[in-house]
C-alpha cells in the first residue's frame, strides 16, 4: 500500500499534536494537578499511537503507548504528578519530536532507541501500583504466545504486539473485545459503501483495532463477501449484531467475543475462521488499524484546519497578478477613450481582484502562534540549564502573518530570545542585590501596525552595556578608538548587528557561538523587514521587528526621475510636500531643510540611483519617507500617482542591490523598480 | 572542465559577438529573444545592461561585449538578440550580436584546451569547437554569469 501520500499529512498532524502536548505538558508543570490537562496530554499520545501505528512507526507508536500507560496510571490517582515524571515525559517528547523531525527529512523514524524511557516509564508505573506491574507482564507474555504461533511473521512483530496490547489494555479496562464476521449480500452493489457503514456504525461505540482484508481494500471493494472485524468496545454482543443488521443488504453477522487471557487456545476455541486469523491477517495488520483510525481522525479534524500545498496557493497569487496587471492596463485603455461602460467594466473588474487578493492573502495568512508555541519550552529548559529563573509573557499570538514570514522568523526569534536569557537577564542574586524581582520576564509580543507586523522580545535585565559595546568593537577591529568616541548611543548598539559580534564574556552554549544578531539581521532584512534597539541600563532591553504584513502586492507611489519610474511603497510614505531649494542647508555634509519645525535629512535620489545631477529648480518635490521615527526627505523630478503593484523579485543573479527592494511590471509591460525606502536612511 | 566525458553528442546554440562565433550548450538555453525595453538597475555592475519583462518574469540581461571587455562594431540591430539562459536557477539573458542555429558537435570536434590567444579572457571559455573551418568558443556560462565570484561576495 502507498503510505506516501498519507505521510506529508501526517507529519504536518503529528507535529500540530506534539506541540499541543508540548503546551499542555508546560501547563501541566505549573498546575500538576489539573485533570483536564492530564486528558488532554493523554489524547494527544493517544492520537498520536493511532496516527503512527496507521503509518507503521513501531517506534512512535510503541513510545506514545508506554506513555499513555503511564498517565493512565495517573489519570486513575494511582500515581502523583512528580517532576520526576513531567521531566521524562518531556524527555519522551523529545524523542517524539525527534521522530517525526526524521520521518519528514527521511520518511523513517531513524535509530534513536528509546528503551531507557520506556524502561523509565515502567520504572515509575512499578513503584507504586503492583496491579499495572502485573498486567505489563501479562502482556509481554500474551505477545510472546502470539510470536509463537505466527513463526512466519517476524517482520509484523510491532504490529501483532500493539494489537495484543490494546486488547490487553482493554481487558484491564473491562472492556469486550469481538471478533466480527460480516458478510454482505451476494447482489449487493456498493459492498465498499456498505462496509464503510459498518464501519462507521461500530465506530460510534467502539474502536477498530483490526480488520481483514486491511480497511484499505475495503475501500476499494477488494474483499468477496465478508470481511472481519476486531474492536474493543463497551457495548456488549448482542447490541453489536443488531447495530449491524440494521443495515440493509447484510447478510450475517457473526460476534465471537476473544478471550484474551488465552489467546493461544482460544485460538482454536472460537468458531469461525479465528483459527486463520494469525496467517491471514498478519501481513495486512500494520494497514488494518492504521487505516480504521485513520478514518475517525479525518472525520475529527474536519473544518479545524484546512491545508493547502503552498505551490498552489503561489500559483494563485501568480494569476491574481496577471490580472492586476491587466486591470492597469485596462485603466489605460478606459484614459485614452471615453466610452463609459468601460470605466463601469473596470470597477468591477478593480473589485473582483481586491476580493480576490484579499481571499488569496488571507488563505496565505498563518497566526504567529506557530512560532511561538515553541518558545515557553525553549525558555523553560533554558532557565534550568542557566540557573535563571524566567516566567516569559507572550501576547498577541494570534496575529496573523504571511507564511512565508512564519517559516523565516522563527530562528531569528530563537536566537533573540536565547539572546535575552542568556546575556540580558541577570542572574538570581545580582537581580536581587540590584532590587529586582528574582524572576526575570522575557516578553515577546506581536501586534500589527499599518502594513506591518511588529514583533518586540524585551527582558527586564541589566540593558546593554554601551561603553562594553564599543570595547569589543575597537578590539574586534569593527570600529577605531577615534570612532568610538564620537558615536551615539544608537550608533553604538547597531554596533551590536555588525558581523562576528559576541559580548558575553563567557561564550556559552546558549548564544554566543559565533552567529551574531547580524544574522538576525540579514535574515529579517531578506524578508523585507528590519530591527531596531531600545535599551536601558538596568531596566532591560527591547528588540523590535518590524516586518510586512503581505509579500506580494502593495499601494505604490509611482515618480519619475529624469525619465525613469520607480515605484515607492505607500506604507513607508509620511506625505508629500514641495519644499523651496533655498531653504535647503548644509550641516556636517548631510543636507537638511526644516520641514514643520523639525530638522529634516534631504536624500537627492538621482545620486543614490547614478543619475546625473541637474542644478536644482527653485521648487523641489519632497517625498518624506519614514522608517520607524525618523523621517527624510526624498527629491524627485515628477509624481505619476498611487498604483497597487505587483512586487516581483529582481531574481537570484541580481542580490543585494543597493537600494533595491525589486521590481513591478507596469501596465504598459515595462520594468519599473521598488525603492527599499529602509536603507535610504 | 571535461566536456566530452559523454558519449552523447553536444548541442550547441550558435551566437555571433564582435565577428566572432560562440556556443552554449542547448540544454541551459530557454529562448532566444528580440530586443525589448530595458530597465537601468542603479548601482549593478556596469555589464548588467537592465532587466526586461519575458512574460511577466523579471529577467536581467548581461551585455556580453562589455562582460567580455571587447569592442563590437557595425553591429545591424534589426539581427540582436537576447538569448535567455538558465542555470542552477538562475535565469539570465544574454545580449548577442545576432543568433541563428543551433550545431552538434561530435567528441572529437571539441578541443578541450583553449590556449589561443584571442581576443576575448579565456576564463570564460571551457572548450573549443571546430567544424567545416569555423572556430566557435565554447561559453563556460557558470564563469559567464560570474556564479563563483559575484553572487558570493554579497
Amino acid at each position: 500500500m502507498d503510505m506516501n501520500q498519507y505521510l506529508d499529512i501526517f507529519i504536518e498532524e503529528a507535529k500540530e499534536h506534539l506541540l499541543s502536548m508540548n503546551e499542555s505538558l508546560l501547563e501541566l508543570e505549573k498546575n500538576p494537578n489539573d485533570k483536564d490537562l492530564l486528558n488532554q496530554i493523554f489524547r494527544v499520545s493517544h492520537t498520536v499511537k493511532g496516527m503512527a501505528g496507521t503509518m507503521g512507526f513501531s517506534k512512535v507508536s510503541n513510545l506514545t503507548h508506554e506513555m499513555e500507560n503511564l498517565l493512565h496510571a495517573v489519570r486513575n490517582g494511582e500515581k502523583e504528578i512528580t517532576s520526576e515524571i513531567i521531566d521524562i515525559l518531556f524527555e519522551c517528547f523529545d524523542a517524539l519530536e525527534e521522530y517525526v523531525t526524521n520521518i519528514s527529512t527521511t520518511g523513517e523514524e531513524g535509530d534513536l532507541e528509546t528503551e531507557h524511557l520506556v524502561q523509565a516509564l515502567n520504572d515509575i508505573l512499578n513503584n507504586k501500583s503492583s496491579k499495572v506491574e502485573g498486567s505489563n507482564n501479562e502482556s509481554i507474555e500474551t505477545a510472546d504466545n502470539k510470536i509463537q504461533v505466527s513463526s512466519n511473521g517476524v517482520k509484523l512483530e510491532n504490529a501483532n504486539e500493539y494489537v495484543l496490547n490494546v486488547l490487553n489494555k482493554a481487558k484491564e479496562k473491562d472492556l469486550n473485545a469481538f471478533k466480527v464476521d460480516v458478510t454482505v449480500d451476494e447482489s449487493c452493489m456498493l459492498k465498499a459503501a456498505r462496509a464503510f457503514i459498518v464501519f462507521n456504525k461500530l465506530e460510534r461505540h467502539s474502536e477498530i483495532i483490526q480488520s481483514n482484508p486491511p480497511a484499505e481494500d475495503i475501500e476499494d471493494e477488494k474483499f468477496e463477501d465478508s470481511f472481519s472485524i476486531v474492536l474493543v468496545t463497551r457495548t456488549n454482543k448482542k447490541e453489536i449484531e443488531d447495530d449491524i443488521m440494521s443495515i440493509s443488504e447484510i447478510n450475517n453477522v457473526v460476534v465471537s467475543s476473544i478471550d484474551l487471557g488465552e489467546i493461544e487456545d482460544s485460538q482454536e476455541n472460537i468458531e469461525g475462521r479465528e483459527d486463520e486469523k494469525p496467517k491471514e491477517e498478519e501481513s495486512d495488520e500494520k494497514e488494518i488499524e492504521i487505516k480504521s483510525q485513520d478514518k475517525k481522525k479525518t472525520t475529527n479534524r474536519f473544518g479545524k484546519t484546512v491545508r493547502v500545498d503552498i505551490d498552489r496557493l503561489d500559483n494563485l497569487m501568480n494569476l491574481v497578478s496577471e490580472l492586476i496587471i491587466i486591470k492597469t492596463r485596462m485603466e489605460d485603455i478606459g484614459e485614452s477613450s471615453e466610452r463609459q461602460n468601460m470605466n463601469e467594466a473596470i470597477e468591477y473588474l478593480e473589485r473582483i481582484t481586491t476580493n480576490l487578493h484579499d481571499a488569496v492573502m488571507k488563505v496565505r495568512m498563518v497566526p504567529i502562534e506557530r512560532v511561538f508555541n515553541r518558545f515557553p519550552r525553549m525558555v523553560r529548559d533554558l532557565s534550568k540549564e542557566l540557573g535563571k529563573s524566567i516566567n516569559l509573557e507572550m501576547s498577541g499570538e494570534e496575529t496573523e502573518v504571511d507564511r512565508t514570514v512564519i517559516d523565516e522568523i522563527g530562528d531569528p526569534l530563537i536566537h533573540l530570545i536565547r539572546n535575552s536569557i542568556d546575556h540580558g537577564i541577570e542572574g538570581p542574586e545580582e537581580r536581587t542585590k540590584n532590587g529586582k524581582d528574582e524572576e526575570g520576564t522575557v516578553k515577546l509580543i506581536a501586534y500589527p501596525d499599518g502594513n506591518n507586523v511588529v514583533i518586540e522580545v524585551a527582558d527586564d535585565g541589566k540593558g546593554i552595556d554601551i561603553e562594553k559595546v564599543k570595547q569589543k568593537a575597537i578590539s574586534k577591529g569593527v570600529i577605531s578608538k577615534d570612532q568610538a568616541k564620537n558615536l551615539s548611543k544608537e550608533e553604538s548598539v547597531e554596533l551590536l548587528f555588525s558581523a562576528g559580534f559576541s559580548t558575553a564574556d563567557q561564550i556559552s552554549d546558549i548564544s554566543g557561538r559565533g552567529v551574531g544578531l547580524d544574522v538576525v539581521k540579514t535574515k529579517i532584512e531578506s524578508i523585507g523587514g528590519n530591527v531596531e534597539v531600545e535599551t536601558n541600563t538596568n531596566k532591560g532591553s527591547k528588540f523590535i521587528i518590524r516586518l510586512p504584513l503581505t509579500l506580494a502586492i502593495i499601494q505604490a507611489l509611482l515618480i519619475k526621475l529624469q525619465d525613469e519610474i520607480y515605484a515607492i511603497p505607500i506604507s513607508s510614505i509620511r506625505e508629500i510636500s514641495p519644499i523651496s531649494s533655498k531653504d535647503i542647508t548644509k550641516v556636517q555634509d548631510q543636507e537638511v531643510v526644516l520641514f514643520r519645525n523639525r530638522t529634516l535629512p534631504i536624500v537627492r535620489l538621482n545620486k543614490k540611483l547614478g543619475l546625473e545631477q541637474k542644478k536644482d529648480k527653485e521648487e523641489l518635490i519632497a517625498v518624506i519617507v519614514k522608517k520607524g521615527d525618523k523621517e527624510a526627505g526624498v527629491i524627485v523630478d515628477n509624481l505619476i500617482g498611487q498604483q497597487e503593484i505587483v512586487i516581483k523579485s529582481l531574481g537570484k543573479y541580481l542580490t543585494g542591490i543597493k537600494y533595491i527592494a525589486g521590481a513591478t511590471i507596469l501596465g504598459n509591460g515595462e520594468i519599473s523598480l521598488i525603492l527599499d525606502v529602509n536603507s535610504l536612511f | 572542465m571535461n566536456i566530452t566525458s559523454s558519449d552523447t553528442d553536444n548541442k550547441f546554440v550558435i551566437f555571433k559577438l564582435a565577428g566572432q562565433n560562440y556556443g552554449i550548450d542547448i540544454y541551459n538555453v530557454r529562448v532566444i529573444e528580440k530586443v525589448t525595453n530595458y530597465t537601468r538597475v542603479p548601482n549593478s555592475e556596469d555589464y548588467v545592461k537592465g532587466v526586461i519583462n519575458l512574460r511577466g518574469e523579471v529577467v536581467p540581461v548581461i551585455d556580453l561585449v562589455k562582460r567580455f571587455g571587447i569592442e563590437s562594431e557595425n553591429v545591424d540591430e534589426a539581427e540582436v538578440r537576447i538569448i535567455i539562459v538558465s542555470i542552477k536557477d538562475i535565469v539570465v539573458g544574454l545580449l548577442v550580436d545576432s543568433s541563428s542555429e543551433v550545431l552538434t558537435l561530435v567528441k572529437g570536434e571539441i578541443d578541450n584546451t583553449p590556449n589561443i590567444g584571442e581576443q576575448i579572457t579565456e576564463e570564460f571559455i571551457k572548450g573549443i569547437g571546430k567544424q567545416d573551418g569555423r572556430l566557435i568558443m565554447l561559453l563556460d556560462l557558470e564563469k559567464v554569469i560570474g556564479i563563483h565570484d559575484d553572487l558570493e561576495d554579497m
